[in-house]
């Protein structure tokens, strides 16, 4: 069910109440079943984000390479925070836990794609290019 | 393209493919070696299979260090019920990074351990559980299980040995606590990742009540170099009591972090000077975490002379741990470490024993207080009793994972908790400060 309730989220965005009533309708359960699960797991959204979702970890070793000054830029240049979108539903951020790639730190996902080694500049630039893109 | 330069130091022996073209295919496998393990491994007998990873003295390599033949032998072979093979790629120990290129670079080699791991217990079915953030590998992974269909090394009747073997990728969906082994069977069968109560084990009572052998992906990809090569060879390249290879994954404060492939019992100082490349900027070593956030901090001092494997890290009162080691220089403070270090546990409390989660947020409160400034002098002691009240006091072992490394911050750097007392702003921040706690 786990994989179910993600995939579905990449096509729609969140999860939505319509999908939980069809996956619990497929699986088998009912949909307060459904969204017992869910809200456990912190990849699963019940409220829409932004289409590139930014997400910057700042756990220990990206952190002893300045992640929080990462973290900080970007919410300054988005006028947002954590899990939080912009107006135009373009972009969102929030702050992550070890995504897996300490030592090319530090390191930021946006929607499944990693960046590593990231400077102030390639951030600056990154968003630059997520505000203009498709 | 590799995330880092290679090291003339490594022993490669899991990560030997790394670099080759298309090292992911089936045909550089089958090239180098590739799938002769599996067809040596079924020509032995189960027994015979469990007593080679014995002799290779493989321990466990997500983290607790248990050894891997005498967990195969703890699978009951004649019980009627199925049994499974379960992967753990869930990755989330903060500062590990190396089963993400086991499988990006090497995808045919985790297959090879899965299967020999199946003949030896007489499985059938398995599942790789791969952490969702790591969507490019899933990627990876379904298209080497395809290939493998393809050529006949998964499926029915593999390589017309009369041995059927089925292998699937679940997702996880974001949550830590998922890479606990039982954690990680409940989110299997579909629901939240609160453990089980144990005994009864895995071996017995795992994957849908049935009995299942579950590793982490790097103990799974020595497999096929033990049974290739011998046992013996695989134990000759560590130190007596732990055979083979870790990778190794170098973080923080050093001039090359990278992963890397070091034999057990690689001496820590070496590590971080020839292979990392010195602390960066030609700054002062001030602590040292052996293999994830979760284990004890060590003192400069007390790295040494220690070397890299479970034994050394035990006598000073640490662990192996995964294989992330996270490096800090002089510079680093250490309440902002150890706070960082909380929040972390903090969120990925499942919340079910009382002490590890009210004493995580508990923690993380006075830390937060701490590093501003606000902390007062018998805080300190609260931070320390407040952790040792939780050792030993839960379900599973996320809660040692928080207090282990807090105690042992506050006992090592208790000058730091003082200077961050009376109001005054740390003394290590330059500029900024955390944001959001
Ligand atoms: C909170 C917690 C998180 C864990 N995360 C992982 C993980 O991400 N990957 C992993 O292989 N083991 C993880 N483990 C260890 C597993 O429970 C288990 O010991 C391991 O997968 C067994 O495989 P091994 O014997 O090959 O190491 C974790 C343990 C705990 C308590
Ligand atoms: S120790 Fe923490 S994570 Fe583990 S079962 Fe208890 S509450 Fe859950
Ligand atoms: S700590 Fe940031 S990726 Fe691991």
């Amino acid at each position: 069910m786990i994989p179910m309730l993600l995939y579905a989220q990449d096509e729609v965005g969140h999860v939505s109440d319509e999908l939980i009533e069809e996956i619990a309708r497929r699986v088998g359960v009912t949909p307060l079943q459904v969204n017992e699960v869910l809200t456990y797991y912190s990849m699963l959204h019940r409220k829409p984000l932004g289409k590139y979702h930014v997400q910057i970890c700042t756990n220990i070793s990206c952190l002893l390479w300045d992640a929080d000054k990462l973290w900080e830029q970007a919410c300054h240049k988005l006028g947002i925070g954590h899990k939080e979108a912009t107006g135009d539903g373009q972009i969102s951020l929030e702050e992550v836990e070890c995504i897996g790639a300490c030592s090319w730190a530090p390191a930021v996902q946006v929607n499944y794609d990693f960046h590593h080694f990231v400077t102030s500049e390639k951030l600056d630039q990154l968003l630059d290019g997520l505000r203009k893109k498709q | 393209m590799l995330y880092n330069e290679p090291s003339p130091l490594e022993t490669r022996v899991l990560s030997r493919r790394f670099g080759m073209p298309n090292s992911a295919s089936i045909d550089t496998y089958l090239a180098t070696d590739g799938y002769k393990a599996f067809l040596k491994a079924r020509g032995m007998k189960p027994e015979e299979i469990i007593e080679e990873v014995k002799i290779s003295n493989l321990r466990g390599r997500g983290g607790a260090g248990f050894p891997t033949g005498m967990k195969w032998s703890f699978v009951p072979r004649n019980s009627p019920k199925p049994k499974y093979i379960v992967v753990n790629a869930d990755e989330s120990e903060p500062g590990t990074c190396k089963d993400r290129l086991l499988m990006e670079y090497d995808p045919h080699q985790l297959i090879e351990g899965v299967l020999i791991a199946a003949l030896s217990v007489d499985a059938h079915a398995g599942w790789i559980y791969i952490r969702g953030e790591y969507r490019y590998l899933i990627e990876i992974m379904d298209k080497a299980l395809n290939e493998a269909y393809h050529k006949g090394w998964l499926g029915k009747n593999i390589q017309g040995t009369g041995f059927d073997f089925d292998l699937y990728t679940h997702s996880g969906a974001g949550a830590y606590e998922c890479g606990e082994e039982s954690a990680l069977l409940e989110s299997l069968e579909g629901k939240r990742g609160i453990p089980r109560i144990r005994p009864p084990f895995p071996a017995v009572v795992g994957a849908f009540q049935c009995p299942t052998i579950l590793n982490n992906v790097e103990t799974y990809c020595a497999v096929p170099a033990i049974i290739r090569d011998g046992g013996k060879a695989f134990a000759d390249l560590g130190v007596p009591k732990a055979g083979g290879t870790k990778l190794t994954c170098l973080t923080g404060h050093v001039n090359k972090p990278g992963v890397y492939e070091l034999t057990l019992g690689f001496p820590v100082m070496k590590m971080i000077n020839e292979v990392g490349g010195g602390v960066r900027n030609g700054k002062k070593l001030k602590a040292f975490i052996p293999g994830g956030s979760s284990c004890p901090i060590l003192t400069g001092e007390e790295c040494q002379d220690a070397t890299m494997d479970y034994d050394s890290m035990a006598a000073r009162k640490s662990m192996l741990g995964s294989g992330g080691v996270v490096v800090m220089d002089e510079d680093t403070c250490m309440v902002k470490a150890a706070l960082r270090i909380m929040r972390f546990y903090a969120h990925e409390s499942c919340g079910w024993c009382i002490p590890c989660r009210e004493g995580t947020t508990w923690l993380r409160k006075i830390l937060t207080r701490f590093h501003e400034g606000q902390g007062t002098r018998s805080d300190i002691d609260l931070i320390g009793d407040l952790s040792k009240n939780m050792l030993g006091r839960t379900f599973c072992p996320l809660g040692d994972a928080a207090a282990l490394p807090t105690i042992s911050i506050v006992e090592k750097f208790r000058q730091e908790f003082e200077d961050h007392l009376n109001g005054r702003p740390c003394p290590f921040e330059h500029a900024g400060h955390m944001v959001t706690v």
